[in-house]
């Protein structure tokens, strides 16, 4: 007997387990195909997730989520090869009754989600990898096929939640491969250690936590982030670049890594810890320009597959559930008018991210992917070594007088990049910013 | 100042994750070739497990064991040709304890 579903989701990730848990909740028939062992096995984050995105799908999931700590300090960092300059904000109004930000283990964190798209009615079907789009005679998308014996299964509406590597959608020409200039590749590691020791060194005391983003010279000129995340009793450490820095660089993102962990302002915060586990995966850097067409007859994608990220701001798994949840969203309105899952009526599921923060934010910042990959040495070298010239050459007490110091610093800034360059990187990172 | 970078070599780390080896049958496969290309040459460095080797006939050779299935060898070099690039079969391949 063919079975046939509402709909099925390939993807048990951030935005899968969005989609998957809206659908089933409203009664739809769902089956979730997850290639991994279970949820989380095969899916890398930093990890900071955002309340209110998942309180939208589900409200007091504060009850029983894996969350680690709430954040209430957050550092961004600008370093050279022996400092860094920064800015932190802390502060006391995020110790509130249900927290905006928490760090999460991934791992754990998509098996409780799954757990809750199981409550919800959905058939979740893990060790299952969807291979290909089966297609009816007119080219709408009808089912998929999976590599389990006899593995065809049929639905209205297929939702590709399959991740920034997703092959479904690249091999049925939905979408094309994302180039290497829109995809960094990050790599992370597990540090372990006691929960006092966490709480110690960064100065937070139960369950608050603190997190850092650096830049600068610790991606060796490319166009790269660094970021060191407290969990209750671990840390999670890495540093991610665009695929085509790494290709043209040749440098090793292991090394980068051992690199990072080294540096002196980074080592006395993991001394000690047991590493646990390292980790890989890409993140979707191409911006609102790498966003493909969303939806189709019969399929609506959603998440990293479609590029929704944020890397400015490292949001990603708030766009990938909000994007999950809006598509679920949308194929319910169509099904309760009794339509089709063609792509006019799917075309509602565009209609209503447009209106959401995740293409407004992502229109935003149009034109700053372009601009860090262009100008990536000198806001990822250049400026971070004269920002650590200026501020020590502030700092240190030598008998030189304050005039002569400003001088010195202007002269930095104008020798290493002269007026005009100066002027044109501002003027187009304020453009951009815009 | 120079820092000191101590080397961890990437097999010490991949030593730290689990993996369901489906043996005999690698996901990902390197087209025989003579010379590799600019970007097939790049994954021996960039690949973050280190699981393509040149040999000494400068042909570049890969062994999947360790791989964590980021995707990075697929978007460099699957369309030109270099390699065919598959997910392992449902199941199989790394599983991250904590991700
Ligand atoms: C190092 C790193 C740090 C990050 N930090 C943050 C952060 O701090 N905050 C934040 O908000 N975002 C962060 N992100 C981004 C965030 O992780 C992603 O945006 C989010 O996971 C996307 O969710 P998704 O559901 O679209 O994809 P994924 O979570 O990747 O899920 C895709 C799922 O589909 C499955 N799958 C794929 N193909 C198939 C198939 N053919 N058959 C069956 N199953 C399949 C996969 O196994 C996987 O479970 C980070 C990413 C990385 C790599
Ligand atoms: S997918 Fe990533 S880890 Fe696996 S071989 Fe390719 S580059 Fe290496």
């Amino acid at each position: 007997m063919i079975e046939q579903f509402d709909a099925i989701v390939v993807g048990a990730g951030m935005s899968g387990n969005a989609a998957a848990y809206t659908l089933a909740s409203q009664g739809l028939k769902v089956l979730q195909l997850e290639r991994g062992e279970y949820p989380g096995s095969k899916n890398v984050q930093g990890a900071i997730m955002y309340a209110n995105m998942l309180e939208k799908i589900i409200p007091d999931f504060r009850d029983d989520a894996p969350l680690e700590r709430h954040l209430v300090e957050q550092r961004l960092w600008v370093m050279d090869d022996t400092s860094h300059t920064g800015i932190h904000y802390r502060s006391d109004d995020f110790n509130e009754a249900k927290p905006n930000r928490y760090t999460i283990i991934r791992a754990q964190f998509d098996k409780w989600f799954s757990r809750k798209v199981r409550e919800a009615g959905a058939t979740v079907l893990c060790e299952t990898t969807a291979t290909e789009l089966v297609r009816d005679g007119n080219g709408k998308v009808i089912g998929v096929r999976t590599d389990r014996a006899g593995g065809v299964v049929f639905a209205n509406v297929v939702v590709l939640a399959e991740g920034v590597s997703g092959l479904l959608g690249t091999r049925a020409g939905l979408r094309e491969m994302p180039k290497p200039e829109t995809v960094a590749l990050a790599v992370k590691e597990m540090h372990f250690l006691p929960e006092e020791v966490i709480g110690q060194r960064f100065g937070v005391k139960g369950d608050e936590g603190c997190v850092i983003e650096a830049v600068g010279t610790i991606s060796r000129s490319m166009a790269g982030l660094g970021f060191l995340y407290t969990n209750k009793e671990s840390i999670s450490l890495g540093i991610g670049c665009l695929v085509s820095d790494f290709a043209a660089t040749m440098e090793s993102p292991s090394a980068l890594l051992d690199a990072m962990k080294n540096h002196p302002s980074i080592r006395p915060l993991i001394a000690g810890s047991e590493v646990k586990e390292y980790a890989a995966h890409l993140i979707p850097e191409g911006g609102y320009k790498a966003i493909p067409q969303l939806f189709g007859d019969g399929w609506v994608i959603v998440g990293d597959a479609a590029q929704l990220n944020n890397a400015i701001h490292r949001e990603g798994s708030n766009l990938a559930m909000t994007s999950g949840r809006v598509a679920a969203e949308a194929i319910i309105k169509v099904k309760s008018r009794n339509s089709p899952m063609t792509k006019a009526n799917l075309a509602l599921y565009k209609t209503m991210l447009d209106d959401s923060f995740v293409i407004k934010d992502l229109k935003k910042y149009k034109d700053m992917p372009a601009l860090l990959h262009t100008n990536s040495s000198n806001f990822f070298d250049s400026y971070p070594r004269l920002m650590s010239h200026a501020a020590q050459n502030f700092m240190r007490v030598d008998g030189t007088p304050k005039i002569e110091k400003e001088k010195n610093t202007t002269a930095a800034f104008i020798n290493a990049r002269s007026r005009w360059g100066l002027v044109s990187d501002a003027v187009r990172l304020a453009l951009a910013w815009r | 100042m120079t820092i000191a970078v101590t080397k961890v070599r990437v097999e010490d780390k991949l030593y730290q994750n689990r993996y369901l080896v489906d043996s005999g049958r690698p996901h990902i496969i390197v087209r025989p070739h003579d010379k590799p290309s600019a970007n097939l040459l790049a994954l021996t460095y960039v690949c973050p497990a280190k699981c393509y080797e040149l040999n000494d006939k400068g042909q570049v050779e890969i062994t999947a064991d360790g791989c964590m299935e980021c995707g990075t060898c697929r978007i460099l070099c699957e369309k030109g040709g270099d390699i065919e690039w598959n997910y392992p079969r449902g199941g199989f391949g790394v599983l991250f304890k904590f991700g």
